[in-house]
């Protein structure tokens, strides 16, 4: 039975029932994703981390949580009172409701009822999933030109600049994913790949999905929207008391809404990994939960391990690595996926499958040589030209006559 | 002095300026960026060079300047002599002395003078140790204590009994009379190694 149909059935009190779960779930991770992201950078750094409040400081995040409650909730004078206040309810609200078509187990048993750890299960989920991280942008643009303040407002353009590059990616590396599943729905996708994980299949829509999921989230070293160095706090500059602590949720269910949503379409989902099937069925079906949470975790660390290597694009590198690499790429490889797709499905013969897929290895090859050619005759030109420089260059001061150094003037630093 | 001669134009000739080329940083390859990685990841397996302060106290370097103490001599008398170096050397100006004359009756230090009021303010120090090289009787010398915070401000203006060193064995309280046959230059000399038993007049 595919598991609209099983969840088709659920009645309110269990879909309430699984909201909360949902709700809780992503509360709950935020807290200890907060905790283990300070720890684990910490421990990159070869420091402890927060490791004072809680055994091992576990609830470091609930006290800075409460801690953030009791502050003074301040509204600046020049900011604009409704949107300002409504910024961070947008932000929270929508990084949560992309959790809704997000299947967390197989079939199981809850209450007395056979379902499915799924919310709903719409025939376009992932557009859906798309749709309201797109929503959840506002959030932050809001925020960034409310506060009626400078740097969140160059920190609210910059993510709204960055959001719309990397959504062209993102969703062109999910173009590859709908073309093999033949499905848009979430749970239609993870049943396809009972056999072998998209990651696999689709290597480069998995990348470039990687990539973009952390330009998606404003994470380090996408995180130009919020660039302590540049920007103070960037969008969230003016915000205090809960309503950052909203934005700061926001900003770790998103991580872990992407993570989910790239298990969900690379991984395999909640289905265990190659050769270990048969823990499927542990726990009464349950055990597909635990599969699942490793591979978000295993995400969620790669987002941190991001953060403690990488510096911070600039900005210009940035936009072109999304524009001039990351889109060009996913076009290409896309056209590639399509014909691939469309020769196995009119059961065309392997030798076509197979010379497409040579020419295509040795186009990427021809490219490729070229661009190495063009960029080491780039770098011989300097050499050729390094005799005299071609650029301006100011004047020396050579025409001083005399420069007195015996008898300082009056007044000076030294006199 | 000698007025400093200017380039003439044809001495630095920018033509003449070798350009060489230099390695740019940057281009390190795939394998260059991947051991960038493996450095936060192998990081995570290493010992934190964090000490857990006030858990654990880890020992400052010998000369660590704390604390100050005002010393004894070995029989308990006080060094201070209260000339007030230490008070003009201070560039924070932490430190107030009032010396007082020695008495029979009332002897804290050999000599004729002493240190009355003796005070440090904390707020106001900045541990240079100045003043420690301006006491000529080595009677002020710091600790390695570095726990000096408070919650206010009168606690932290250190009086003469804050600041004097513990009586060790062989000291006598002062006050008391000097080491017989002793002058205050024997006890700067350091020959009076321990009280003795006539001094102790409160037996």
């Amino acid at each position: 039975m595919k598991t609209a149909e099983l969840i088709g059935n659920d009645p309110g009190w269990l879909i309430t029932v699984k909201a909360l779960l949902v709700f809780i779930f992503c509360v709950v991770l935020t807290l200890l994703s907060v905790w283990g992201e300070r720890r684990l950078v910490g421990r990159m750094q070869q420091r402890p981390g927060p490791n004072r409040v809680g055994p091992f400081g576990l609830i470091q995040a609930l006290a800075d949580g409460v801690k953030l409650a009791l502050k003074e909730d301040i509204i600046p004078a020049a900011a604009d009172k409704v949107v300002f206040i409504l910024a961070p309810i947008i932000s929270a609200t929508t990084c949560f409701m992309s959790f809704a078509v997000i299947p967390i187990t197989g079939p199981v048993n809850l209450f007395g009822r056979q379902t499915a750890m799924q919310l709903t299960d719409l025939p376009i989920g992932v557009l859906y999933v798309l749709a309201i991280a797109s929503v959840g942008v506002y959030g932050i643009i809001l925020a960034g030109w409310s506060s009626g303040s400078t740097y969140p407002l160059l920190g609210g353009l910059r993510s709204s600049a960055q959001v719309i590059s990397y959504e062209i990616a993102m969703g062109l590396s999910l173009v590859a994913v709908f073309i093999y599943a033949g499905s848009m729905s979430t749970s239609d996708i993870v049943a396809a790949q009972s056999n072998t994980w998209y990651a696999v299949v689709l290597f480069p829509s998995f990348v470039i999905y990687a990539i973009s999921m952390v330009g998606e989230t404003n994470r380090a070293p996408f995180d130009l929207a919020e660039a302590e160095g540049e920007l103070v706090g960037g969008f969230h500059t003016e915000y205090s008391s809960l309503k950052f602590a909203l934005f700061f949720l926001a900003e770790y269910v998103n991580i872990i809404a992407v993570s989910a949503l790239a298990t969900t379409l690379f991984l395999g989902g909640y289905h265990a990994p190659p050769f270990l099937g048969f823990t499927e069925n542990w726990l009464g079906g349950w055990f597909t939960a635990i599969w699942f949470f490793s591979k978000v975790l295993v995400f969620f660390f790669v987002f941190v391990w991001l953060r403690g290597t990488l510096p911070r694009l600039r900005y210009d590198q940035f936009m072109q690595f999304g524009w001039k690499i990351l889109i060009p790429v996913s076009i290409v490889w896309i056209l590639v996926v399509a014909t691939l797709r469309l020769l196995s499905l009119q059961s065309a013969p392997r030798i076509y499958v197979v010379g497409f897929a040579s020419v295509v290895v040795l186009l990427v090859m021809l490219v490729n040589i070229g661009f190495d050619n063009a960029k080491n005759k780039k770098i011989k030109a300097i050499v050729d030209d390094s005799s005299a420089p071609s650029f301006a260059v100011p004047e020396l001061p050579m025409n001083i006559s005399s420069i007195n150094v015996s008898a300082p003037k009056k007044g000076s630093d030294r006199g | 002095m000698a007025e400093i001669e200017a380039f003439k134009n044809n001495d630095r000739d920018l033509k003449k300026v070798e350009f060489t080329q230099v390695d740019q940083p940057g281009s390190v390859g795939f394998l260059g960026h991947a051991k960038g990685f493996w450095v936060t990841f192998s990081t995570i397996f290493k010992k934190p060079e964090t000490v857990e302060y006030p858990e654990v106290k880890a020992p400052t370097q010998e000369r660590f300047h704390g604390r100050h103490q005002l010393n004894r001599h070995p029989d308990g008398l006080e060094k201070c002599i209260g000339c007030e170096l230490c008070a003009w050397a201070c560039p924070a100006d932490a430190i107030y002395v009032e010396g007082a004359d020695n008495t029979e009756e009332n002897r804290m230090s050999p000599g004729e003078r002493y240190g009355k009021v003796y005070q440090i303010n904390y707020l106001r120090c900045v541990f240079c140790g100045l003043c420690i090289e301006a006491c000529p009787t080595r009677a002020l010398t710091m600790t390695n204590e570095y726990e000096l915070a408070d919650d206010s401000r009168e606690k932290l203006i250190f009086e003469k009994d804050d600041l004097l060193g513990p009586l060790r064995a062989g000291m006598l309280m002062p006050p008391h009379p000097m080491y017989p046959d002793m002058n205050d230059t024997n006890y700067y000399k350091g020959e009076v190694t321990q009280a003795h038993p006539s001094q102790d007049v409160n037996k």
